[in-house]
């Protein structure tokens, strides 16, 4: 009888010990797929025109566990579950670099831009085009992606830049769009006719290491291949503002507000399906786009004849 | 009278900076094993540099010299000797001969870096942060420095996605304590206020090191780091 007890004792013993083990050993290999988030985050808003967003709603949770977490992952990090079978990655929100902004390089992206690259999808990536929001649903979602990094807490969105009114198509712009493609060597990456293959091509890798292809402009009929809008207006941003976390730099220090406008016109025209103005002005004057010729200055042409004579266009 | 009274004088002033600035603590870093060989770079896709090297420049990643010297490290207080205030002068990271010179520079938060393009080519200048903010901004032959600052210490890998075999490092610390191994491989972080100190070695491939130091007075600890090489 004594030697019973003293097996069930040990026995019982010993359950215990396995079972504390296997509860331990259980809290370590499962994953937190709760309801609710691994760690507790700030409290973020977003303010998109007259739209307040709000990270901390049950919806918004629910929203990005539901939507946005199977690539994104719960912690934001770009790690979800199927990030291994994409390429290019999904966007890493605890960096909190944003490859479509209307800010400069190295500054964060207002609510609007993060507002309207959700609504726009990333073409030609595994990011959909989100109409399936309202625009509250995307507000809110905007919220709660600021709260993936300290750096909303800490800083403010850098100044949208500027864009000035476009200025007419003209051969004159395409032509001097086409000098500074050269000397600003956009070609390295682009190749000389915009078609991603410069020399520089196949080495780039983007801020994750990953290998990332320049834009090939001559390919297709329309703008299906450009991320961040598609307008005039968009491209013109992208020159201003660089595509932050890939090889794609910000001019903004280097090209004036004009010189951006006739690199945009060029750009067109590297676009040889595209239907454009600018490939219309360019069929006019012959297909074929001349060097670009400096303009004289405004001072006057000095008596002994220096200079080239004869006014402006 | 005169004469000495000046001499006393004098003999003071040469002593009291000894006597305000505190002790030294210097050393020099070395490698055991064998370090991978650096690979020759093949800037043929750039005539503007390759022409700039007669005999092909190799890769950086580890720099050795003789005695297993192994350069490149930065060598700072990493506690006790957290600095305030970010000097007032930038520091210059140079694009030359589609190389980057120097290879590391070391820098406060806060601390002005000037970033200069010294070549007839187009670079970019991509410093890949991950606790600071990730910029990027081109560099035309002829443009004046780029300016910029990092608020958060990093260690920051740099690269030009032109021309991609550059590769260079910016060291943001909390410090002005530091002192990066050149030739020789010896380091010196002089004007340390008795105290407890940590000094951590950080090489870019070999990793990191520390060693506590205490100055109790003007003294010069001597302190040695040795890494060991990788094998690839």
């Amino acid at each position: 009888m004594k030697n019973f007890k003293r097996v069930y004792f040990f026995s019982l013993l010993l359950c215990f010990i396995l079972a504390v083990g296997f509860t331990l050993a259980q809290a370590q290999d499962v994953p937190d797929v709760g309801p609710h988030p691994p760690t507790p985050r700030p409290k973020m808003e977003s303010h998109i025109g007259n739209i307040t967003g709000h990270s901390d709603t049950p919806q918004a949770h629910s929203d990005y566990r539901r939507y946005c977490a199977g690539c994104h992952g719960d912690l934001g990090d770009g790690n979800g579950e199927n990030a291994v079978w994409l390429d290019p990655k999904p966007r890493n929100f605890t960096l909190a670099t944003f490859k479509c902004r209307s800010t400069p390089t190295g500054t964060l992206p207002t609510d609007e831009d993060l507002f309207n690259t959700v609504a726009r999808g990333l073409t030609n990536s595994n990011m959909p085009i989100w109409n399936t929001f309202t625009k509250q649903q995307r507000a809110d979602l905007v919220a709660y992606i600021k709260t993936f990094s300290p750096r909303w807490g800490k800083e403010k969105p850098g100044d949208p830049i500027k864009i000035p009114a476009e200025p007419p198509v003209t051969m004159e712009s395409i032509s001097h769009g086409k000098a500074l493609f050269t000397k600003l060597e956009c070609w390295k990456c682009h190749g000389p006719q915009g078609k991603g293959d410069g020399p520089s091509a196949a080495t780039l890798t983007d801020s994750q290491d990953q290998p990332i292809r320049p834009y090939n402009f001559a390919a297709g009929k329309d703008d299906s291949r450009f991320k961040c809008g598609s307008t005039n207006q968009d491209i013109y941003k992208i020159f201003m503002t660089g595509v932050d976390g890939t090889p794609m730099p910000s001019f903004a220090d280097t090209i004036s507000q004009s010189d951006a406008w006739d690199l945009v016109h060029f750009l067109r025209t590297l676009q040889v399906n595209r239907h454009s103005r600018e490939n219309d002005v360019l069929k006019a004057a012959g297909g074929t786009i001349p060097p670009y010729v400096e303009k004289p200055s405004a001072a006057p042409a000095s008596p002994s004849g220096n200079g080239a004579a004869g006014g402006g266009n | 009278m005169r004469a000495s009274k000046y001499g006393v004088a004098i003999l003071i002033a040469t002593l009291c900076p000894a006597l305000m600035f505190g002790g030294t603590i210097s050393g020099k870093v070395t490698y055991t094993g064998t370090p991978v060989k650096q690979k020759p770079i093949d800037m043929s896709k750039e005539p503007s540099c390759a022409k700039q090297h007669p005999t092909p420049v190799t890769t950086e990643t580890v720099v050795t010299g003789p005695n297993n010297a192994l350069d490149n490290v930065v060598v700072y207080i990493s506690a006790g000797a957290d600095d305030a205030n970010a000097p007032s002068q930038a520091v210059t990271f140079t694009q030359k001969g589609c190389q980057y010179l120097p290879h590391v520079i070391a820098l406060h938060t806060g601390q002005e870096l000037q970033v200069v393009n010294a070549d007839q080519t187009s670079h970019n200048i991509h410093p890949l942060a991950k606790v600071n903010r990730e910029w990027n901004k081109s560099q035309p032959p002829g443009s004046p420095p780029i300016q910029d600052k990092f608020d958060q210490p990093e260690f920051i890998s740099v690269k030009c996605n032109i021309h991609p075999w550059m590769h260079g490092w910016f060291a943001v610390l909390k410090t002005t304590h530091y002192s990066i191994t050149g030739d020789g491989g010896g380091f010196t972080l002089p004007n340390l206020p008795a105290g407890k100190y940590t000094v951590t070695a950080w090489h870019e491939d070999y990793g990191t090191q520390t060693q506590d130091v205490t100055i109790t007075g003007n003294e010069t600890k001597s302190i040695d780091f040795s890494f060991k090489a990788k094998a690839y």
